[in-house]
């Protein structure tokens, strides 16, 4: 479905991905795994647009898309929950949602998939008219990815959505991440949370300072030993 | 008239405050959503009243007879040219700078003003010398006690209230607006909703533009007389309104506007150099007492 091949991407002088190459397959979750710094929220801000490649490819279902712009890729059928959350913050809770079904013409589509979402986190559907910047760290993660739920597609870029999280709701929103994976939506994920992430992965891919280097099944990662030591703790 | 504050003044007051008020949108609009003073924004006014003094002959030669269609057609005229130049200088001086440091935009905007103003000039067919702007309206006045209402004063609020709620309609019910208001707030986020921000930038300026040139067609009627750097002072006042108003906030550009209108009107009636100078001496007590404007106790909210 997507693969990257010999991506570069510099800021300025700094080259932040010097060569990374991975593969994500239909309907599988994939991993990038990786210390901070490593270049994995760089590796997904070029695939949805944000920053542009200096060399490699992005090709998305058998299209090139490699710098294509951003508004261009969405409808393609990426969506992307960022670092960071990026929630609207004087827009409400359904404002947020809505603009998610920015590229959906059937205004009526975008008010289902919001039911949707209040169904899958129904502590979205009680804060609809609060402004996003008053929510709690843990409901803007929701949010961010309630949006990306709005604006569909075939693959969801997922940058740590369990970051700030409370052991609980990490636990919740891995299981959200799988189930909406067998609903049929093709997941990369990007995780500080490397356990976590590789239980729920179908592949993993280790990043090193702008390279990618170790790569295999899930499983099979979690049991490699210079894995184990490096990322995992173990 | 009697004492400074009468009824006569205040609606004075109100009427220049209109047409600040439309000038200062444009400038918090275009802040609002790309964090740049756009200098040249008073041309843009300038532009509108030219487009209004055109748009009258030609549509004057068509339809016989002053009435209140041609002066709407006017108005769209006006609003038409002040669109298109905002349009056009948003294209070829502020996008390709978008990503390059602020201070190159800042001087580009000071540049693309006084290319505005010097080719206006050199044009032959409007020259760098005053013309008198034509009566669109016929002039009516009624006497409310010591006060002279005439039409004008009307029709300058009238417009200018029309096109402030329709604005503010605009930016907080429709979906454009929202993607306004989210451009302005996280232009990442926004272009992973799959909005394309340049195009609502542009929409941004040229909005902005258009009621600098409805502001121009008010000024003209108001005070008859335009000339290709009429922009500059009340560009610079309207900017001033949007500071102190809280620049980037619309509600704050318009209440600035008015206080910016009437204080400069009662200055003006004690002296007319103090009046002059008052837009200044806001400026400075606004920068010293209160920075961030009346109504920016928001940070995020820029638009
Ligand atoms: N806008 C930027 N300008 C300059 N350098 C940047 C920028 N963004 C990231 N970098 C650098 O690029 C490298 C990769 O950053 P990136 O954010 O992709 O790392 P990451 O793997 O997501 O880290 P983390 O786990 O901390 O989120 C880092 O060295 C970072 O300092
Ligand atoms: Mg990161």
């Amino acid at each position: 479905m997507l693969k990257v091949t010999n991506l570069k991407v510099n800021y300025g002088k700094i080259e932040a991905i010097k060569d990374v190459s991975f593969e994500v397959p239909d309907g599988k979750i994939v991993t990038l795994i990786g210390a901070n710094g490593a270049g994995k929220t760089t590796t997904l801000r070029a695939i949805s647009g944000l920053e542009r490649a200096a060399g490699g490819s992005i090709v998305f279902e058998g299209k090139d898309i490699t710098n294509l712009e951003a508004h261009k890729i969405v409808p393609l059928g990426i969506s992307h929950v960022p670092e960071g959350r990026k929630i609207f913050p004087t827009l409400t809770v359904k404002e947020n949602l809505e603009l998610a079904g920015w590229t959906i013409k059937d205004k009526t589509e975008v008010n289902r998939r919001i039911d949707q979402v209040c169904e899958i986190f129904p502590r979205i559907k009680e804060r609809l008219s609060q402004l996003g910047g008053t929510l709690s760290g843990g409901e803007q993660q929701m949010l961010a990815v309630g949006r990306a739920l709005v604006t569909g597609g075939k693959l969801l870029l997922l940058d740590e959505p369990s970051m700030g999280l409370a052991p609980v709701l990490v636990d919740e929103i891995f299981d959200r991440i799988a189930a909406i994976n067998k609903q049929g939506t093709t997941v990369l994920l990007v995780e500080q949370n490397a356990m976590e992430a590789l239980e729920i992965a179908d592949f993993a891919y280790i990043l090193e300072v702008g390279y990618t280097t170790i790569s295999g099944e899930a499983k099979a990662i979690e049991h490699d030993q210079r894995v184990r030591e490096a990322y995992l703790g173990v | 008239m009697g004492s400074i504050f009468s009824l006569q003044q205040i609606l004075n007051g109100l009427q220049l405050g209109s047409i600040y008020a439309l000038i200062a949108l444009g400038y918090t609009l275009v802040y609002g959503i790309v964090r740049l003073i756009n200098f040249a924004h008073g041309d843009f006014f300038m532009i509108g009243a030219y487009a209004a003094y055109g748009s009258f002959y030609m549509f004057n030669a068509l339809v016989a007879g002053r009435s209140g269609t041609l002066a709407f057609l006017v108005l769209l005229a006006a609003m038409i040219g002040g669109a298109s130049i905002a349009y056009l200088t948003n294209k070829f001086a502020y996008k390709p700078l978008r990503y390059k440091p602020k201070l190159s935009s800042l001087i580009t905007a000071i540049g693309v003003s006084m290319f505005i103003e010097y080719f206006f000039s050199a044009l032959p067919a409007i020259g760098p010398s005053y013309r008198s702007f034509p009566d669109i309206l016929v002039r009516k006045e009624i006497r409310l006690g010591n006060a002279v209402i005439s039409n004008l004063v009307i029709i300058d609020l009238a417009v200018a209230a029309i096109l402030m709620v329709g604005l503010t309609l605009l930016v907080r019910k429709t979906t454009l607006g929202k993607a306004m208001r989210a451009v302005s707030q996280d232009k990442d986020a926004a272009r992973l909703m799959g909005i394309d921000i340049e195009k609502v930038i542009s929409f941004t300026f040229m909005v902005g533009g258009a009621f600098a040139g409805a502001a121009g067609l008010l000024a003209g009627m108001t005070y008859p007389r335009i000339f290709p750097y009429m922009g500059i002072l009340p560009g610079l006042k309207a900017f001033i309104a949007a500071v102190l108003g809280g620049i980037g906030n619309i509600p704050g550009a318009m209440l600035g506007a008015y206080i910016m209108g009437i204080a400069e009107t009662f200055a003006s009636a004690y002296n007319s150099l103090i009046g002059e100078g008052i837009a200044f001496a806001i400026l400075i007590l606004v920068l010293l007492i209160r920075p961030r404007g009346l109504l920016a106790e928001k940070i995020a909210d820029k638009i």
